[in-house]
């Protein structure tokens, strides 16, 4: 465990010096559930230590794709996908690559807080214990640690044993993010993170995500420009499941070069 | 132009107000009724069996003298019953619940399983008699045993089990599911710590319930034969054994006027277990009942 840490912060280190690596490269990738096409040739590169926005209207894949990237997608129905998405470098697709290993790099966030019903210090456990640690004391530091780097710990740190629903509901979409970090991910996926959260809730997530991408490499799934055009490095406009454009935040909001997209970032459908 | 006209409003207003009070009087009559039927039964057992409940009477064996008669065998007996059939149902029920809510593919046969299973619940218990004569008394040559009655009961009530659990399981949120599955967990570890923790109130209620029909269950003991009067408890899961309902329908077909009250005392007896039973049931969903 400890070489894992190890490993994160001399990548972080050296990050600034040389040129960042490709944590993600989609590739052609299509993906039906049954016979609706709901991602089509999708191509991007998703950059380590930076956040990656994925804005676009209801229905337009940003959701699964951000699905696709974990593969949580095939949980729902029967899905068939073609052309491939690496993950450093290895195909996530790969026979022998497990949905496991892979979940256990890449963390997820959900659109609705849904922390287990158990205890705080339970929940942010979670993930250490089921890939292993039984140890207390190192248990211990890990849901600290996970709790700080959400910032929440202070709230929190005098009720653990508390069950995690008597928090408020941005509270607790915090101790989802201290879950993720708990299993020491490399990226972390967020679907619509804020949608259900009231505005000071969300400025405290927003903040909390400029502040883990030191770390992590972040994608995060928002029906709110505003929100991508404040948080994010990239911004990836999605559009019946293609990417209509892809590019630095500041050149999608200010000079997007595809009529579609300034139609939507002013507003004008979706 | 206004397609409501007040008048009309006014005029009828009458007219559905009284029915609404009529149909609150319907419901309450039919609750009535269903209360008092419930009220004069339990008031005829207990006034006829009363008198007959005595610490003899739960030790005292069979006999042919009603004053003598007592339900020892059928008590032990019908405890031996619930412990085969509580872990063999239970355990094939969860098992199977589990299998059918978070492993089998979501097609057409798995809905037509589904279907069937519940249709299951429904067929006659004196059918499910006939099976267990066949393949536990007959093929498997158990004889009447406890282990043949068992099986046959558990066979019985596995699709209350399976439905209830299937019910409890689909009630946990999807979303726990996600971020299981999310963090890395594999298929069998959110079973363990994830849905089951969530679905065993409501699985534990209905087990119980469904136990408790096997435990009143008469049809299916009469079809594998299972004997009345018995003078010695079973020792094993081997022996012949007699159940409380049997006993119960033995004593009220009897012909002397006398074994009607013993037949009495002994619903009530059959009853005190059947409300014990239920208490469980609701202590535990009131105990492991977590809101999420």
């Amino acid at each position: 465990m400890t070489t894992i840490i190890t490993n994160k912060s001399v990548s972080g280190a050296t990050a600034d010096q040389t040129a960042k690596k490709a944590v993600y490269e989609t590739k052609q990738l299509n993906l039906w559930y049954g016979s609706n096409h709901a991602l089509k040739n999708i191509d991007l590169e998703i950059m380590e230590n930076e956040v990656t926005a994925i804005i676009g209207p209801s229905g337009c894949g940003k959701s699964t794709y951000i699905k696709t990237l974990n593969r949580m997608v095939e949980l729902v129905t029967s899905v068939k996908t073609s052309g491939e998405i690496l993950y450093r470098g290895r195909n996530i697709f790969d026979q022998d690559y497990g949905v496991e290993e892979l979940r256990t790099r890449v963390g997820m966030v959900f659109q609705k807080p849904n922390p287990f019903p158990k205890s705080i210090y339970d929940n942010v456990a979670y993930g250490p214990r089921i890939h292993g640690i039984k140890n207390k004391k190192i248990l211990d530091e890990i849901v600290e640690k996970s709790l700080r780097g959400a910032a929440i710990w202070e709230e929190v740190k005098d009720r653990l044993n508390e069950n995690a629903y008597s928090i408020s509901g941005g509270q607790q979409q915090r101790i989802c993010i201290a879950r993720a970090l708990a299993i020491e991910p490399d990226v972390i996926l967020m679907d619509e993170p804020t949608s259900a959260l009231d505005p000071i809730s969300t400025l405290k997530v927003e903040e909390l995500v400029q502040e883990l991408k030191k770390d992590y490499s972040i994608i995060i799934v928002t029906h709110n420009m505003q929100q991508a055009a404040r948080i994010s490095d990239k911004t990836a406009f999605f559009l019946n499941g293609e990417v209509v454009e892809f590019d630095h935040t500041d050149t999608i909001f200010s000079n997007p070069s595809d009529k579609r997209t300034e139609d939507y970032i002013s507003g004008r459908f979706g | 132009m206004r397609y409501i006209e007040q008048q009309t409003v006014v005029k009828r207003m009458n007219g559905r107000l009284i029915a609404n009070a009529i149909f609150k009087y319907i419901f309450l009559a039919a609750t009535l009724l269903a209360l008092l039927a419930l009220v004069i039964l339990l008031f005829r057992i207990v006034s006829q069996g009363a008198g007959n409940l005595s610490i003899d009477f739960l030790t005292n064996f069979a006999s042919r003298f009603p004053d003598q008669a007592g339900i020892k065998a059928a008590l032990i007996g019908s405890l031996w019953l619930m412990m085969v059939v509580a872990p063999t149902s239970i355990i094939l029920g969860v098992g199977s619940a589990i299998y059918l809510e978070e492993y089998a593919k979501q097609n057409r046969i798995t809905s037509f399983i589904r279907m069937n299973i519940s249709n299951l619940a429904g067929v006659p218990s004196v059918v499910f008699g006939l099976l267990g004569l066949t393949i536990f008394v007959r093929a498997m040559a158990l004889g009447n045993s406890i282990l043949a009655a068992g099986f046959t009961m558990s066979l019985l009530i596995l699709p209350v089990i399976i439905v209830a659990s299937q019910e409890a399981i689909r009630a946990v949120p999807g979303e726990l599911r996600d971020a299981s599955y999310g963090m890395g967990a594999t298929k069998w570890q959110t079973i363990l710590k994830i849905i089951l923790p969530a679905a065993i109130p409501g699985i534990l209620t209905g087990s119980i319930l469904a136990l408790s029909r096997a435990i009143g269950e008469t049809a299916p003991l009469i079809v594998i034969g299972v004997p009345v009067i018995i003078q010695f408890l079973p020792a094993g899961v081997m022996d012949t054994f007699t159940a409380l309902p049997m006993q119960i329908y033995d004593w009220s077909s009897r012909p002397q006027q006398e074994f009607q009250a013993v037949a009495a005392a002994g619903i009530i007896v059959l009853m005190a277990v059947l409300l014990f039973m239920n208490s469980i049931a609701v202590i535990i969903r009131n105990k492991f009942d977590k809101r999420y």
